[in-house]
């Protein structure tokens, strides 16, 4: 079953166009994420699947409901968790999620197992303003009213941006269960290593989607050796890098460099007498294994040159 | 309906939540009724004055006398130099300066005729044309002082005997100015809290993100409003109570009118400013936005409205323009209701309009309101 078809969508805002032909489907009951750095369009293309902004192109549907002709019908079965903290600071933890009980015609009580590995971590403040509660709090609250009215789809945009390491792995456990009680996740995260936690990925870049898959085939997807050499002048030695017309890619990454070569043939050994013929000596060559950054910068990559 | 209930009930634990919004409240009536309306009064007391007599004569010292007894001039100084004094109203020391002429007392005897000088700092018009009344009232008494004690003919004759005229005036004889600003300050109340605090509160959910997340909720645009709107429409229902409370306790103003046929009227104008307060929330993006609109449309409304100059002494442009102006229709129903006691058949036509004014305000700013939001 499909929850949500996206089908040639454009968005613009006047000159700028924040999504531009995007098209995937997130199959239901998923934990679907959205990867791509700020500015890649993630957020406008959850507004229009959230029914806040109308597409200027093509269609999205959820759960087969249009989300311009339906989108009350959406609007009674999707939990949306903005990126900026959207809750009332001057109501009360309790009050905030009463309120959005009640408007959902729903009661604490009734949805209380939905929330209660997340509400229990809050229960001590209860009476505590919005407003007072520390960061990861704040992420806890929200995710608290956008679940519950037990919502069919649960929509987060960069839950985790700006929450601590222990704060986030937790986070994700709670999705994974959430997505065991029956639920289809929509989560989007500037974070590359975020992408593995995910049953299907879709990399947008440029307000567009390169590629959309299970995180493992993404992964399996990038087949060309890889390797990582540490240099004392980075920006100099990536230029000499690039000149040489077998290295298919070389990019900072980090302190290292990594390079990618254009086939088997091309090994460690072979980079090592390239380097040295080009006075760069004495440098560790090590092989390592394309993680998601790498390959985000291969699909971005395959996708400009297959265009042009 | 129990949506809406819900969406007021939040408002008003918001608003008494809020630091300065409750103390605005309740404070708000009480500093506009008590500095205002003591401040703005058109009663003028302290005119600094500067005699240059030149005469100085019986006749000019009595009538300096009279100057110097009044409660409203206050003599600061009598000099011989006609320049001196105008260099006194130069350094604005002075605000009018009264020269009596050599021979003044000999042409008064003599002729039966003379006369004075005065010259008045007119730098605010509505100001000098009282100073200009006041001493004029001053040397009008003083030539009929004149009359009886001399009975001279020739004196009599500059004043008419035929026509006598007794003012009355109506619906306020004592003209106490604090009747009249009452009224005109309560209109002002109302409007702040109707349209000032209402588009604030609705543009703060769009400063803080807060509308985002309501909008994905099934709650209804038409219920959001009415959410929002309600409590600031009870809000300043219960100011005007209290402010007439106020202004009763501590003004005695007079209310001659029927109190429920006032706040029936204001009721309705109470929708009319709501919905302008909810179009200013739709034109703008912040706090900082909706309170420069807010500004710019209250400080025009005010003006025109008749509240220090009357409506009818405008231009006619300026009239027509009123016609559009709610605050002009509330400012004019709250004194007529308050001070003459007009009835219903008497402000019909102003309950007419504006009825028509809150119907299309509120038409308006709920359509862009949908069109923006």
């Amino acid at each position: 079953m499909v929850s949500i078809n996206i089908n040639g969508v454009d968005k613009s805002y006047g000159q700028v166009k924040a999504v531009q032909q995007a098209s995937f489907e997130v199959p239901g009951n998923c934990l679907f994420g959205l990867i791509g750095p700020d500015g890649a369009g993630k957020t406008t293309l959850f507004r229009m699947i959230t029914t806040l902004l109308i597409p200027d192109q093509g269609n999205i549907s959820v759960f087969g409901f249009d989300t311009v002709r339906d989108y009350r019908k959406i609007r009674l079965f999707t939990g949306y968790m903005p990126g900026r903290f959207s809750l009332y600071p001057d109501l009360t933890v309790g009050e905030n999620i009463s309120f959005y009980a009640t408007i959902f015609g729903t009661t604490v009580k009734k949805n209380y197992h939905l929330i209660k590995p997340v509400y229990s971590l809050l229960e001590p403040f209860r009476d505590r303003l919005a407003s007072n509660l520390s960061g990861g709090m704040k992420q806890k609250l929200a995710l608290c009213c956008a679940l519950i009215h037990n919502p069919k789809l649960l929509v987060l945009d960069e839950p985790t941006t700006g929450v601590d390491a222990v704060s986030r792995k937790e986070f994700w456990e709670t999705l994974h269960q959430l997505k065991d009680s029956g639920m289809t996740i929509l989560v989007s995260t500037p974070y590359m290593d975020e992408a593995a936690r995910c049953d299907r990925i879709a990399l947008m870049q440029a307000g567009r989607i390169m590629d959309q898959d299970t995180p493992g085939e993404i992964l399996s997807k990038f087949r060309v050796p890889l390797f990582e050499i540490r240099a004392n002048d980075r920006l100099g030695t990536l230029e000499i890098l690039r000149s040489i017309p077998e290295i298919k890619r070389a990019y900072l990454f980090g302190q290292y460099i990594h390079i990618a070569t254009d086939s088997e043939r091309h090994g460690a050994e072979w980079l090592k007498t390239q380097l040295s013929n080009r006075g760069i000596a004495n440098v560790k060559i090590t092989p390592v294994v394309a993680d998601f950054e790498d390959c985000f910068i291969d699909a971005v990559e395959n996708y400009t040159t297959h265009r042009t | 309906m129990r949506t809406i209930l819900y969406i007021i009930q939040k408002e008003f634990k918001q608003v008494f939540r809020n630091k300065t919004m409750l103390p605005m409240i309740f404070v708000l009536p009480f500093v506009q009724l008590l500095i205002l309306v003591n401040a703005a009064t058109m009663d003028m007391k302290n005119i600094d004055m500067i005699v240059v007599d030149m005469d100085l004569s019986t006749s000019s010292r009595s009538l300096i006398e009279k100057f110097s007894h009044s409660p409203f001039f206050t003599l600061l100084k009598t000099t011989f130099s006609v320049d001196e004094a105008e260099n006194r109203m130069l350094e604005n020391e002075t605000d009018m300066i009264l020269v009596i002429p050599a021979g003044f007392e000999h042409e008064l005897y003599g002729q039966g005729a003379t006369s004075l000088q005065i010259q008045v700092d007119a730098i605010n018009g509505m100001t000098a044309g009282l100073i200009n009344g006041y001493a004029t009232q001053i040397i009008n008494g003083y030539t009929l002082e004149l009359l009886s004690e001399t009975g001279r003919n020739a004196l009599i004759n500059l004043i008419p005997k035929n026509i006598t005229v007794n003012h009355s005036f109506w619906y306020n004889s004592e003209l106490e100015f604090k009747h009249y600003m009452v009224p005109g300050i309560l209109t002002i109340l109302l409007t702040i809290i109707g349209m000032f605090l209402a588009s604030l509160n609705l543009v703060r959910e769009k400063e803080m993100g807060t509308i985002e997340q309501i909008n994905v909720t099934p709650i209804r645009k038409y219920q959001f409003i009415i959410g929002k709107l309600v409590p600031f429409w009870i809000i300043a229902m219960f100011e005007l109570a209290f402010g007439l409370g106020i202004g009763k306790l501590l003004f005695n103003i007079p209310v001659e009118g029927s109190l429920l046929l006032l706040f029936a009227y204001a009721a309705l104008y109470l929708v009319a400013v709501l919905g302008m307060g909810l179009l200013i929330s739709t034109l703008s993006q912040t706090q900082q936005q909706a309170q420069f609109l807010n500004f710019f449309v209250l400080v025009t409304f005010v003006m025109m409205s008749g509240i220090f100059t009357p409506a009818e002494s405008m231009p006619h442009w300026a009239q027509d323009l009123n016609t559009i102006n709610p605050l002009a229709y509330f400012m004019r129903v709250i004194r007529m209701i308050l001070l003459k006691g007009s009835e219903f058949r008497d402000v019909a036509g102003d309950f007419l309009a504006i009825a028509i004014m809150a119907v299309v305000l509120t038409a308006l700013a709920t359509w862009r309101y949908r069109k923006i939001a």
